[in-house]
């Protein structure tokens, strides 16, 4: 019955959606960001919140058509070429080859084109098919060195596993990989953590990005480890900070809350911040395809219903899968972009966020040194950056809704 | 009807020994209800008093019993009452004393039995509950005799419940209970004993008549009070009001008068006839004053209007409760309340939260004291944070306590005296293993806790009752919190010298818990005036941050920033720092009841 709702529901956000696209199509194809979402992973991790499906061999080549197919009917949504195009998951990279191959070379060209990759996955055919596919950097999910934190997190990948897959990557000519990392998981100790950290910059990734592990409620995770996790709350400032301080001493510049890019001047002059992201802090429009995708264009965000069968009966049937739609109203695109923005190393415009801001709440955390202006632009300090959730949640102008 | 045949008498009872049920069972048999109309508990009209056992407001009923008028006056049975208790017992000239047989006589039976002898009244002792197997009515009837001065066989024993001996008890007090002796052809007087408000009628006045006749329709005037209103209808209760055209000498009854604020015609007051005055009003009027005071604040800012409409339709009835705005830089727009006691502020409370469905957060109660400021000016403080912080002298309220235990208990209640700045008067056994201990204690330490601790020290076997006893200089001191550099008003407090630094550090401690980390450091202070007698620093949070943000997560995370937006909000803001109300409440509940 609720699932019954729910599509209805989905069926009346499609109508509403396209015909927000339909006018879209008119005007402009001005999207210039991409997300393709690949479902399919070996095994769920117990942490893991996303839209996966385990296994699914046979699916693999019709998931890849219907993707296309979906993104046919988006197509007059986007830019020409596009600025980048990001392949997430999932696990990208447990594709099958084939229908891995179809998909990147029938997608758009984009002068980044991401796939993210499970470390085990990686072999010198497949860095080959990524590379003959056009795929310009790599996002690795390396989350730690130590093999018993691995298995905390059910990862099926080993610390050998990590590094074989940079060596294959770099062999394969690679020159932008980037590693994500967790901390906090169950059980790690501050010098696990310096250790994870050491082994990283060895690496000499182009990219990091380093996420607190998220308890979600609901995931099978929480349920096994809430009390540790709770315990781990007050270390986690400390190992924060670690993170920190180490990759900037190292080089790294802190662009983003969790994301951390090699400094151009360590890299001739390349900027190596992920352009696919910025994107979304920026507040740029983007379009998600595949199931579970999100889209924000023109003031409307749609996500696309969760369930992998649905989805490609859809794309056979030549239709829009089903959607739950949200039009964003001009003050909610604008506290989006405060909150989004604020979590770059580099001033917003305040005038682009000037209505969504509480000026009470602005002047008392500029005393508190936890919020600066420059010219026109406003920034959280080094200190704001790392209490950015409470700053940013204090910042925005109350809202009833 | 002659004098000579009216009998006007109490109930004084501890709660739950049979009050109520044996009113029920007098009306019953003197077939002034049937039993038909018989509700359980008769006089009890009020939902809260039926449940908690306790009869707040008087009343009188008329029955007659063998050619005999007799007035049952009905008394409130608690400590904060004692001045109505003691006006009610004025208009009667005799009392049945009951006594649970199982129980035996409790610290509150005494206190209203010793104010019944000093109003000169005959006592008829009765032992109640004599159905019940676990009852010792001899053992019992032994120790009340003593207690009143009587022979132990001429002690009722009774059963309210099953009727058993409640004839002979209505025998006894014709039989010993003296007529009224007033002078019928003198100019009316009679004392208002209780008043209640009527919304169509106006204030209703109890009075028993003790010179000369009220007519209906007379002019009449409150001889205290100086107010003025003609007596538009003139009866008794039976128990439904039933209107008779006179009211005599000797005789117990209500009036109408018309009025529309109980505050105008106050208990013990004496009426008069203004066409025919009397000379002298009686005896014992006193003009009651609040004793506990506390803040109320409606725990939702937006109900103060509501807060406000109910404490004014509360105060149409309760001529003893005082309110008046406060504003509290933590809590918002209040009221600070003078109650007789800490019961009447608990019934109080009750009522505006079950009757008006108001949600209250209520400030550690504190006592009236008077100060003396260093410019001279003599001023009364009912709130700490209007308390100087300089004075000259401060004085505080205190009772007599008097204290019944077990004899096992008397070293922890002495120990815990001690502690609360009690003097010991003295001590004596009412039976061969039941002590009452008196001691005069400041009230103050009576509402922070003394009355909890007792009852812990004692494993629940004290009674506990007092009276008021005047005022008395005390080394006292203000106590400020200060949260970051700012004294928050509603926790001041006011203290003993001695308490000022074990009270200020559960305060810290206590805030220090409650209040969440903030994005700077947060210092937690208690002083007196200058001088930091506790200290706390909450240390600043260094990590708040939402892990990650792409495309998938927007609206989620902005919906939970917009909710942590929301829960600030709803923080109150003492100079930079969020306190959460929680906190305030946490720290006020302990303040209470520590």
């Amino acid at each position: 019955m609720r699932d019954e709702a729910e599509h209805r529901r989905g069926s009346e956000a499609v109508d509403f959606g396209a015909r927000r696209c339909r006018d879209a199509e008119g005007v402009s194809g001005g999207v210039r960001h991409l997300y393709v979402h690949m479902p399919f992973c070996v095994h769920r991790c117990g942490y893991c919140d996303f839209v996966t499906a385990v296994g699914r061999r046979g699916q693999h080549a019709a998931y890849v058509e219907a993707v296309l197919g979906e993104l046919e009917l988006e197509r007059g949504l986007l830019a020409e070429p596009l600025e980048t195009v990001f392949v997430g998951g999932g696990t990208p990279t447990f594709t099958e080859p084939a229908a891995l191959e179809r998909l990147l070379h029938a997608l758009p060209e984009a002068a980044e084109l991401t796939v993210e990759a499970n470390p085990e996955t990686v072999t010198p055919e497949l860095a080959r098919l990524l590379a003959a596919g056009g795929v310009n950097r790599v996002s690795l999910g390396a989350q730690s060195f130590q093999p018993g934190l691995l298995s905390v997190l059910e990862r099926r990948a080993g610390p050998d596993d990590v590094r074989r897959a940079v060596d294959t990557l770099r062999d394969a000519s690679f020159d932008n990989i980037s590693l994500d990392f967790i901390y906090g998981i169950p059980g790690q100790s501050a010098s696990a953590l310096q250790a994870d950290i050491k082994q990283a910059l060895l690496l000499e990734p182009e990219h990091m990005s380093w996420y607190e592990l998220e308890a979600k409620p609901g995931t099978r995770f929480t349920h096994s480890f809430g009390e540790e996790l709770a315990r781990q709350a007050e270390a986690m400032e400390g190992y924060f900070e670690l993170v920190v301080e180490r990759l900037t001493e190292a080089g790294y510049r802190w662009y983003e809350t969790a994301n951390f890019a090699l400094s151009s001047d360590r890299d001739g002059g390349r900027d190596l911040r992920s352009r696919h992201n910025l994107g979304y802090w920026l507040g740029h429009d983007y379009l998600g395809v595949g199931v579970g995708a999100v889209s924000t264009v023109n003031g409307l965000r749609w996500r696309n219903a969760p369930r992998l069968a649905a989805y490609i009966e859809a794309a056979v049937a030549g239709e829009r899968p089903a959607r739950e739609s949200e039009p964003l109203s001009d003050e909610t695109v604008m506290r989006e972009r405060l909150m989004l923005g604020l979590r770059l190393d580099e001033p917003l415009r305040l005038s682009d966020v000037n209505e969504a801001i509480d000026t009470d709440a602005l002047a008392r955390l500029r005393r508190l040194e936890l919020v600066e202006t420059a010219g026109s632009g406003v920034l959280l300090t080094p200190r704001g950056r790392r209490l950015g959730g409470g700053v940013t949640a204090e910042l925005l102008a109350y809202t009833d809704t | 009807m002659d004098q000579a045949n009216i009998r006007n008498f109490s109930i004084i009872a501890h709660i739950d020994h049979g009050k109520s049920t044996l009113a029920d069972r007098i009306l019953e048999l003197t077939d002034t209800v049937t039993g038909r109309e018989m509700r359980e508990q008769l006089l009890d009209s009020m939902e809260l008093e039926r449940e908690r056992g306790i009869t707040i407001k008087a009343q009188a009923v008329r029955v007659a019993w063998k050619g005999h008028q007799l007035n049952l006056i009905d008394t409130p049975g608690h400590v904060d009452f004692t001045y109505e208790v003691s006006r009610s017992l004025q208009a009667c000239e005799g009392a049945l004393l009951v006594v649970d047989a199982s129980q035996g006589s409790q610290a509150q039976t005494l206190a209203n039995a010793y104010l019944a002898i000093e109003a000169n009244l005959e006592i008829v002792p009765a032992v109640n509950k004599i159905d019940l197997p676990q009852s010792r009515p001899d053992e019992v009837a032994t120790e009340i005799a003593e207690l009143v001065g009587e022979a132990a066989e001429r002690v009722q024993r009774i059963s309210a419940k099953t009727g058993e001996g409640v004839a002979d008890a209505l025998d006894a007090i014709v039989e010993r209970v003296p007529a009224p002796a007033g002078d019928p052809d003198a100019p009316p007087r009679a004392l208002i004993f209780d008043s209640s408000y009527d919304q169509y009628r106006g204030v209703v006045a109890f009075v028993r008549v003790v010179d000369g006749t009220f007519t209906k329709g007379e002019a009449l005037r409150a001889m205290a009070a100086g107010t003025q209103f003609e007596a538009e209808e003139l009866g008794f209760l039976s128990p439904a009001m039933v209107s008779t055209p006179t009211l005599s000498a000797g005789e117990v009854g209500y009036l109408v008068t018309g009025l529309k604020d109980v505050s105008t015609l106050r208990v013990g007051d004496t009426l008069t006839s203004r066409r025919n005055p009397a000379g002298e009003p009686l005896p014992g009027y006193k003009d009651v004053k609040p004793m506990v005071f506390a803040g109320l604040f409606p725990t939702d800012g937006d109900q103060y209007p509501e807060l406000r409409d109910a404490l004014e339709k509360l105060k149409l009835n309760d001529a003893a409760l005082f309110y008046e705005p406060e504003t509290s830089q933590a809590l918002g727009f209040g009221f600070r309340c003078g109650f007789l006691g800490l019961l009447h502020m608990e019934i109080v409370r009750e009522r505006l939260e079950r009757e008006f469905d108001l949600d209250l957060l209520v400030t550690a109660p504190t006592v009236a004291y008077r100060v003396q400021t260093r410019t001279g000016d003599e001023i009364e403080v009912h709130n700490p944070a209007e308390m100087p912080r300089e004075l000259e002298r401060v004085e505080e309220p205190y009772v007599r306590a008097s204290i019944i235990v077990p004899k096992e208990y008397v070293g922890p209640v002495m120990e815990l005296s001690n502690e609360r700045r009690g003097r010991f008067d003295h001590m004596e056994y009412l039976s061969e293993d039941r002590v009452l201990l008196v001691y005069d204690l400041p009230l103050g330490e009576i509402v922070l806790d003394y009355y909890d601790q007792l009852k812990s020290r004692t494993k629940g076997y004290a009674g506990f009752d007092y009276d008021f006893a005047g005022f008395r200089e005390g080394a006292l001191v203000r106590v400020d919190v200060l949260i970051a550099g700012e004294p928050v008003d509603a926790l001041s407090l006011i203290s003993h010298r001695d308490s000022a630094y074990t009270r200020g550090r559960a305060l810290v401690d206590r805030l220090r818990e409650e209040i969440p980390r903030q994005m700077f450091d947060v210092a937690v202070q208690a002083a007196i005036g200058s001088r930091v007698i506790a200290r706390e620093t909450i240390k600043a949070r260094r990590k708040d941050v939402l892990a990650k943000c792409y495309g998938g997560d927007i609206t989620r995370k902005r919906k939970l920033l917009e909710k942590q937006k929301a829960g600030k909000k709803r923080m109150k803001q003492v100079g930079a720092v969020e306190v959460p109300q929680e906190a305030f409440l946490a720290v006020l509940n302990l303040e209470g009841k520590k």
